[in-house]
């Protein structure tokens, strides 16, 4: 065990584990490791404890009773609002990250439950243009919560998002008010939302749904903040704390309730939700 | 920008022709009166036409009229509030009680520095955590009292330092939004120079948004757009097109519920009729919002927000079959932006 498991700003490792090889090497410690254990491990190196990348189907698994998914996403995907074009059009960009996510956008939302309680559950994927909310996005946050208000459940959200979707422009920015909407008619009815932040939450997303959780956990190793790193250093070269923008960062300045290790999450939030059951 | 300096320029010798006329009993004024008409002739040959670039330019012109001009030419009796009673008192973002036509309005407005010391006091505008604290406060205070709010947006975005991300700035601006979404009291907002992002967002929740012509608003910074999508800091004018920032755009996009119309080189060549425009423009906003019930008013800001995005049905495609949901509703896809016009 190194000491590097024990360090607060470990950053999580975004490399693949769910590609079709048997091995990998694990980046932090250099060790040749079986895949198989790493994904018996929560994608967690059996190593030295650096923890990898999760999809969106193997972060429900680690979460939900009994592998259990009932999807209740809306049937719709990203329509290229601008005409939007950089180096690759986006309509592009969004067709490859569905090739390589298996999924229409950056989240999935599904009736699930944790410990046996019943609960909505949204979880973003950083794999599909950095979780970024654009339109479907927004809307997919707002169906779940809707839904969640109409079976009289919670609703949890677990991000992983570099913030707004820069190709959607400003009906991108204007999902974080769409979504903060809709969230204050989940208080209104009296019902918990539960924001678990992971490795990243960040800009838009970060300065919208996500901070407005009842309760916000952040997974171990979650990178928490609104500005990145690179916009500091250049827009202000400001030198920065280590531990910048890091979990215990976060922590500290009193952003976030916990921090919890990805393999005691399930554990967490199961307890947790027993205090709003009966308020569900 | 040189093409501007000439106009400026020739403005400059026009008025030292009319002085001269005056003075000495020349009469100059032939050779003004040309002068006057070939000056307007190379200004509607260079601002008819302007290009989304040119608009972020104008938007950001240190000339440009900034808030504190607005509400002195708007509003009357301007009553400054400080602090957010935790941990400071933001100077980028003002926040008060004033009268518009005799009637009490809350202000929250961010305000850009002049002089590098204004400038410095004024983190050039960037709001910080507590300048959103004090917006919440403000906007609270308007509830209390049915005051109507009226917010005017011009910053590059929030301000990203240490500080910012210490005071948890991401967390004040979800915090005002969730005020603004809830507040009991009619909201106009007003984009008079920059939008930058989830910063100008922050103070933009609102019933109805107005925009001067060359305002701009949008996710990211042109110059962001470039070096993060495009990776070359030379593609900002092409990222500036293809972000859709103007009013214009905005407009053609549902986005936006009326456009100030500025003079040619923009509002700070004929300040007072812009604001009269503006002042025009808030005050028919709060006319038709007056009207609305407090239920009324907080359910259409509501139903405009939950409106607002552009998505399709999913087309079937390979990949995609494992995760497709089994229940879509049928009437929930938009190919276009819906307006949010509630």
């Amino acid at each position: 065990m190194s000491i590097f498991k024990d360090k607060q700003y470990l950053r999580v490792n975004v490399d693949n584990v769910s590609d079709d090889s048997l091995w990998m090497k694990c980046k932090a410690c250099g060790e040749l490791i079986f895949k198989r254990r790493v994904r018996e491990n929560n994608n967690i190196c059996p190593n030295c404890g650096e923890y990898f990348f999760l999809t969106v189907e193997e972060r429900i698994e680690m979460l939900v009773d009994d592998d259990e998914f009932d999807n209740i996403s809306k049937s719709i995907e990203a329509s290229d609002p601008l005409g939007f074009v950089d180096r690759k059009p986006y309509q592009e960009r969004v067709e490859e990250a569905q090739g390589v996510t298996g999924l229409p956008d950056a989240i999935v939302v599904g009736r699930v439950r944790i410990g046996g309680a019943p609960v909505i559950l949204g979880v973003m994927d950083f794999r599909f243009i950095g979780g970024s909310m654009g339109s479907v996005v927004g809307e997919q946050i707002c169906h779940g919560i809707e839904t969640a208000i109409e079976e009289r459940l919670p609703f949890v959200l677990v991000s992983s998002s570099g913030g707004a979707r820069l190709q959607e422009g400003l009906l991108s920015l204007l999902q974080m008010a769409k979504t903060v909407a809709v969230r204050a008619r989940l208080a209104d009815a009296g019902l918990p939302f539960i924001s678990v932040m992971t490795y990243p939450t960040s800009g838009g997303v970060q300065a919208s749904i996500a901070s407005l959780g009842d309760i916000i956990i952040a997974e171990r190793g979650a990178m928490i903040g609104f500005a990145g790193r690179r916009v500091i250093q250049h827009t202000l070269a400001q030198d920065l704390p280590e531990d910048y923008q890091t979990d215990s960062f976060a922590f500290e300045h009193g952003a976030i309730d916990r921090v919890v290790k990805r393999e005691d999450l399930r554990e967490e939030l199961a307890t947790l939700l027993g205090f709003f059951v009966e308020a569900a | 920008m040189s093409d501007e300096r000439n106009l400026d320029l020739l403005e400059t010798k026009i008025e030292e022709l009319k002085q001269l006329n005056a003075m000495d009993g020349m009469d100059l004024s032939g050779e003004i009166s040309k002068l006057e008409s070939k000056l307007e002739e190379l200004r509607k040959a260079l601002y008819s036409n302007l290009g989304d670039w040119e608009r972020v330019r104008i938007a950001r012109n240190p000339k440009r009229p900034y808030a504190l001009d607005y509400i002195g030419a708007i509003f009357s009796e301007f009553y400054e509030i400080h602090g957010d009673r935790m941990a400071g008192d933001d100077r980028a973002l003002l926040a008060g009680l004033a009268k518009l036509d005799g009637r009490p309005v809350v202000i929250v407005a961010q305000q850009k520095g002049r002089s590098t010391e204004e400038n410095t006091e004024r983190y050039f505008g960037m709001t910080r955590p507590q300048g959103y604290r004090k917006a919440m406060r403000a906007m609270r205070l308007a509830e209390r009292f049915g005051f109507p709010v009226v917010t005017l947006i011009d910053t590059p975005g929030a301000y990203p330092g240490v500080e910012s991300e210490e005071g948890n700035i991401g967390g004040a601006i979800a915090e005002s939004l969730l005020t603004m979404a809830r507040l009991r009291t009619p909201i106009v907002t007003v984009v008079i120079g920059e939008g930058g992002s989830g910063g100008a967002l922050a103070i933009g929740l609102s019933d109805r948004l107005i925009m001067l012509e060359n305002a701009v608003y949008s996710v990211i910074s042109p110059e962001g757009a470039a070096a993060i999508l495009w990776k070359e800091k030379e593609m900002t004018q092409e990222a500036a097109a293809a972000l859709n920032l103007t009013a214009q755009h905005l407009t053609d996009l549902g986005l936006v519920d009326d456009v100030v119309p500025e003079p040619l080189g923009g509002a700070h060549k004929d300040f007072d009729a812009t604001a009269q425009a503006l002042k025009q423009s808030v005050v028919r906003a709060l006319a038709e919002l007056a009207a609305l019930s407090r239920d009324d008013l907080v359910d259409a800001r509501f139903a405009r927000y939950r409106a607002v995005g552009a998505f399709r049905e999913l087309t079937p495609t390979e990949h995609a079959d494992d995760v497709r949901a089994e229940s879509a509703e049928a009437d929930t896809t938009a190919d276009s932006a819906d307006a949010p016009d509630a």
